[in-house]
């Protein structure tokens, strides 16, 4: 009998994040990909400003720590010193859409043999929820009180089809992580986006839709269904880009 | 008899980097730098190097962080509007006790400014690099010759004290071509193990994390405190200096850079006039050369300053004597180079002659 354990490279400590947030879902899926591929000690990742910033706590890998929306250019320093360690970055939608726009496009387009695990929930969470790039039109945020009005903040970006369109990405998918079918899939991509880099076909990211039911105002469940009837409208789900680029 | 090769101070610099032990270089173009990047962009594939060019100057100190952070020897260069861009990079690489080098060749400014030489980065250099508590190495060279030597000084120094080190030059220093020597430019390693390092623990260690993160008040408090530790240790072992006619100095010259050149010659002048004068040149900026000010400056009516600035450093130089000399200033900006009969006429008329 299989039993549900705690992944090898995930650190024995509690989680600082909300209650119902899916960054715990996110992490252990990513723990569980590194403990399959048997890379922990080879393994070397970036956490960002954001909610996840405390995310060097929580895998058993070596950790670094970027500043706002640098983690791209981080990953990037260090895989161009040890082009044989499996680097990635883990980011939220303020840091990797906002800030770090200009690192994370050039990282793509440079083709770098890094991977971006990026958690799409919509908005800032751990400044209290502001409107982030990804903000959905008519979103209500700290500082979208009205909802996001198109005509004053204009649109939302959604990365993985500006990644469709960039010739140094090997592999960009979305998926979703709000049931056992959709986090399985999960699952797989980011098993697929760690395959591509060890392989050094190129760039690779994954898109989570992700929740933050403490910054949209409600429950858990209901957060889920939101992101069913109106984020994945939005932000369809799907591989955007596959294959070498070499 | 060593062998000189006549090059650019940009040049000689990127060279003495690579015998130094630099194993990836990233860049970002601004004038008056260009020639480090494209001298490493040709060098760096020869000798089995990484020479990179980041989307921006922010790109390229974030880059530096990552590959400092794998204990790897690194670099970036740039100038004053570009440094700018870098000191965010610069603060969290200080906070998470990264060694590196950083290269500024100084121009005009504010803003855009110029492209011609100036020494108005000073304050930016040495007081605030970047927000938070912290210093870095900075190493002001006055020839190629030294472009070359002080780099290779500023890696292993940064090694050994895990803090990122400044060579910052002008566009004078940078551009002009003087014949420079390799011969005793090596790589020395760090007298510490980096055992610190982020570059995959392959499991047989515990897992390091490179971090400036803390977030309990009194451990950031004993963090910053250690960090000044080691900086006590710095000033007192590693301030350097050239002094040049000092010992019965009635006016004592203080200038770096190539402004120092400059100094110099005006010091020569007078001497030839029969006004003693001598130059203290600060080699480190930080540390800065409180004490040998005060020796050199032992039997001097008067103090001059000379920088391509509105007068930065002449600050430091008041309070390492503690206002018991008077402390006059000359300075150009916006790219004028100071002319040494210029500054010889500020010398015979603060000496009243």
């Amino acid at each position: 009998m299989p039993s549900f354990k705690r992944p090898k490279s995930l650190a024995d400590v509690k989680f600082h994040y909300c209650p119902g947030c899916t960054h715990g879902i996110i992490h252990r899926l990513v723990a569980e990909v590194i403990d399959e591929m048997d890379i922990e000690g080879e393994t070397i990742g970036v956490c960002p400003v954001g909610c996840s910033v405390l995310a060097y706590d929580y895998f058993n890998c070596d950790m670094m720590q970027a500043s706002h929306g640098r983690s791209p250019a981080v990953a990037t320093g260090i895989k161009r010193a040890k082009p044989d360690k499996l680097v990635f970055t883990y980011q939220g939608d303020g840091d990797l859409a906002s800030i770090g726009t200009a690192e994370t496009i050039h990282a793509a387009a440079r083709g770098e043999n890094i991977t971006i695990i990026f958690v799409n929930n919509t908005i800032y969470g751990m400044t209290g929820g502001q409107m982030a790039p990804t903000t959905l039109p008519g979103q209500v945020t700290q500082t979208s009180p009205y909802g996001r009005d198109t005509a004053r903040e204009g649109f939302p970006l959604k990365i993985c089809e500006i990644m469709s369109q960039i010739d140094g990405v090997a592999y960009a998918e979305r998926v979703a992580v709000i049931d056992y079918k959709s986090i399985m899939n999960a699952k797989k991509a980011i098993r697929k986006a760690f395959d591509v880099q060890m392989k050094k076909q190129g760039f690779s990211i994954v898109e989570l839709l992700s929740n933050c039911p403490t910054n949209w105002g409600m429950s858990t469940l209901d957060s889920i269904e939101r992101i069913k009837t109106q984020v994945i409208p939005y932000y369809p789900l799907g591989v955007f880009k596959e294959g070498s680029i070499r | 008899m060593t062998e000189k090769s006549l090059m650019k101070g940009n040049e000689a610099l990127a060279e003495a980097a690579i015998r130094a032990g630099c194993k990836c270089f990233f860049a970002y173009p601004i004038t008056p730098q260009n020639e480090i990047a494209a001298y490493m962009a040709k060098r760096m594939p020869k000798v089995g190097g990484v020479f990179l060019q980041a989307e921006s100057e922010i790109g390229a100190i974030n880059m530096v962080y990552g590959c400092a952070g794998t204990g790897t020897r690194c670099m970036t260069s740039s100038s004053s509007p570009g440094m700018s861009l870098k000191t965010e990079g610069i603060s969290y690489i200080a906070g998470a006790d990264l060694p590196c080098v950083i290269v500024s060749i100084q121009r005009g400014g504010p803003g855009l400014g110029g492209i011609q030489p100036a020494q108005s980065d000073y304050y930016q250099s040495t007081k605030a690099p970047g927000h938070g508590d912290f210093k870095m190495l900075v190493f002001a060279p006055d020839s190629v010759q030294e472009m070359a030597d002080l780099v290779a000084k500023a890696f292993e120094l940064s090694d050994n004290y895990r803090m990122p080190a400044l060579i910052i030059a002008d566009g004078l220093l940078g551009q002009m071509m003087e014949p420079v020597s390799f011969a005793d430019i090596k790589e020395t390693n760090a007298t510490v193990e980096k055992n610190w390092k982020a570059d995959g623990h392959g499991s047989k260690r515990k897992k390091n994390i490179i971090n400036s993160l803390y977030l309990e008040a009194e451990k950031l408090d004993a963090k910053v405190r250690e960090r000044f530790e080691r900086y006590k240790e710095i000033e007192n072992k590693h301030t350097q200096v050239e002094c040049y006619e000092t010992d019965d100095a009635e006016i004592l010259l203080v200038a770096y850079g190539s402004t120092a050149r400059i100094a110099k010659s005006a010091v020569r002048r007078a001497r030839e006039q029969g006004i003693k004068a001598g130059i203290l040149r600060p080699i480190t900026l930080w540390p800065f050369p409180k004490n040998e000010i005060c020796e050199a400056a032992k039997n001097a009516e008067k103090v001059l300053v000379v920088e391509m600035s509105m007068g930065q450093m002449v600050d430091d130089v008041k309070l390492a004597l503690n206002c018991r000399i008077p402390v006059e200033f000359y300075g150009r900006t916006g790219g004028v180079v100071p002319d040494p009969a210029d500054v010889l006429s500020e010398i015979k008329k603060i000496k009243g002659v």
